[in-house]
């Protein structure tokens, strides 16, 4: 591993087509940031966390790809898998919402929560399209995925990375995952597997991602946004206003029409304050 | 199938429930209280001040729980000035994010605030209500031109603190709620339609104030109208997303049929009187348990349209 140096963006290449759900980024993550977990949850296949959330910085989705029917072989099907994280997007939704200024983009270009300075609006949850957050019950702050802030100013790479068997998940300065993203979609194609995609290599997804995958099927099958549906919160910041304001005006206007519909009240006096002020 | 149509929605609720939904309330009625009020005292009769007063003591009592609702919803709530201040090393300073309607509305929040205070201390005084010297020094500034515009600065705060909780929950990633860019008007046209009914109700409590009653009943008439107009918008919104059923559905339209009940006083007078009161002058309202009962609906449907607009996105 070259060494960490600020000022150079970094993420993850997660490549789901080699993952095996063996979960040691989850355990890795929470062993390092010290999260307690929640209660596992036997869910459906071999997911005992559920979701990304404030215990969860890293997920592995089991999701079921093989038709019912399927005898033997899954009929060219697998399961997939795929080791979820916040994905420190370029345009984060999060950061373009938070009051307090709490979430920052970081010396290695990275999303970052600071728990000192969040107070807990949750308006981060409000507007994060891949539902990362989590507000922490013994904080009572947000909490996401730091890409392991403090192992990356130590010089260290991310746990999850570290501990990924498979190197499914890579960690590295983003040009070069980016390179060897390209060269594995390359290949795969090569081999006939014409589903593989990336997912955030270029900037149709939140100006891109620092976290992106390869998939090896649509987004949505993951429960991604496509790049139509992958939006930010601040679309509707135009629209919003000029209707409040539309009907701002309306609101006056309605009101200057009662006053003047309502008939005339029966009072001569010309001095309105003194007239209604007490004696 | 519209690219809209297709709306994916993968995100997690922010569990804005119990505080948020008397929040988005009672700031809907104490901005639309303080418009009506400036109405009636800028541009309405001068026998219409004492009702102008009785809408500044409405909008700051209707205010006064706001800023305590929105700080006990944050899960750190000493930290609420946090909204308003940048305590990031190296970064500290005043936070203003003109992209964050949650930014911008804490410091109109806190103008509000100032202009509401400082009105409803004003009014005391010229009621007799308040003597001491201090405040008496306070507001005799607003007697003349200055009096108009703080009233005036006031009203757009006003028609600002009634209307931009909508835009907040616009600008998010949440079903429903980014479907649409109608929330901010709805939001504000139904803050009008409750502030009108609330004075309508209030106006009971003083009497000097029931000349401004035709007002209220036709201004009430005129705010519900624009109110249906933009549940048609917001609805038709929702269809082009996808979400309608999300917004609708059971146990949301029992929401959703309270919000129309509470409608349906303006509009129905609307339909049969249209913009007349009486041909004589000033409305005067007989105090019956069936008037007062007309209005307390529309006031409860302006809270249910806000309950069922928060909740139906979060459950």
């Amino acid at each position: 591993m070259a060494e960490i140096v600020p000022g150079q963006a970094y993420g993850f290449f997660t490549d789901t087509s080699v993952c095996i759900g063996c979960k040691a980024c989850e355990v890795a993550c929470k062993q390092w940031n010290m999260l307690a977990g929640n209660e596992p949850s036997f869910i459906d296949g071999y997911d005992n966390t559920g979701q990304l959330d404030s215990q969860n910085w890293r997920h592995v989705k089991f999701i079921d790809n093989v038709p019912d029917e399927t005898m033997g072989t899954g009929q060219g099907k697998a399961w997939l898998l795929m080791s979820d994280v916040c994905k420190h997007c370029q345009h984060a939704s999060c950061m373009d919402v938070c009051p307090t200024g709490a979430i920052i983009r970081t010396e290695f270009d990275t999303v970052y929560i600071q728990p000192d300075v969040c107070n807990g609006c949750r308006n981060c949850i409000s507007a994060c399209p891949y539902s990362v957050i989590g507000i922490d019950e013994e904080t009572n702050v947000a909490h996401k995925c730091t890409l392991c802030y403090d192992r990356l100013q130590g010089g260290m790479e991310p746990a999850c990375a570290k501990a990924c068997p498979t190197q499914s998940i890579q960690f590295g300065p983003l040009q070069e995952l980016q390179q060897a993203a390209d060269k594995r979609l390359a290949d795969l194609h090569a081999q006939g597997v014409a589903e593989a995609n990336l997912y955030g290599r270029d900037q149709a997804v939140y100006g891109g991602l620092n976290a992106f995958f390869l998939l090896m099927d649509e987004p949505e099958a993951y429960k991604l946004p496509n790049t139509a549906n992958a939006v930010l919160p601040g679309r509707n910041n135009a629209g919003g206003w000029l209707t409040g304001l539309a009907t701002a005006v309306l609101g006056v206007l309605g009101g200057l029409i009662a006053l003047r519909r309502r008939g005339q009240p029966p009072s001569q006096d010309p001095s309105p304050r003194q007239e209604a002020d007490a004696p | 199938m519209t690219l809209l149509a297709q709306a994916q929605h993968f995100v997690r609720a922010p569990e804005w429930t119990w505080y948020i939904v008397p929040y988005f309330y009672l700031a809907g009625l104490a901005g639309g209280c303080y418009v009506i009020a400036t109405l009636l005292r800028l541009l309405g009769n001068h026998a219409d001040e004492p009702a102008a007063r009785l809408g500044y003591y409405a909008a700051f009592l209707a205010f006064l729980p706001c800023p305590v609702l929105l700080t006990l919803d944050l899960t750190q709530p000493l930290r609420f000035w946090h909204m308003l201040w940048n305590t990031t090393p190296g970064n500290e300073g005043p936070n203003f994010k003109t992209g964050s309607p949650m930014s911008v509305g804490s410091w109109a929040l806190v103008a509000f605030g100032l202009f509401a205070a400082v009105s409803f201390l004003e009014v005391l005084v010229h009621d007799g209500k308040l003597r001491r010297p201090f405040a008496v020094r306070v507001v005799r500034p607003l007697d003349g031109a200055l009096g108009r515009i703080w009233n005036a600065v006031g009203a757009v705060l006003g028609l600002f603190i009634a209307g931009y909780t909508g835009v907040l929950l616009a600008v998010s990633n949440q079903p429903v709620w980014s479907d649409t860019w109608a929330l901010g008007g709805l939001f504000l046209a139904s803050g009008l339609a409750g502030s009108a009914a609330l004075l309508a109700l209030l106006v009971r409590l003083r009497r000097d104030a029931q000349a401004s009653l035709g007002m209220f009943e036709l201004s009430e008439r005129l705010y519900s109208l624009l109110e249906l107009a933009l549940l048609v918008v917001f609805a038709l919104t929702l269809v082009g997303a996808g979400t309608l059923d999300d917004a609708f559905g059971f146990p949301w339209i029992l929401l959703w049929l309270v919000a129309f009940a509470g409608l349906l006083p303006g509009l129905g007078r609307l339909l049969t009187a249209r913009l007349a009161v009486t041909t004589e002058g000033a409305l005067v309202e007989q105090a019956t348990l069936a008037s007062a009962a007309v209005l307390w609906l529309t006031l409860l449907g302006v809270l249910a349209l806000r309950a069922a607009v928060i909740l139906s996105a979060q459950f």
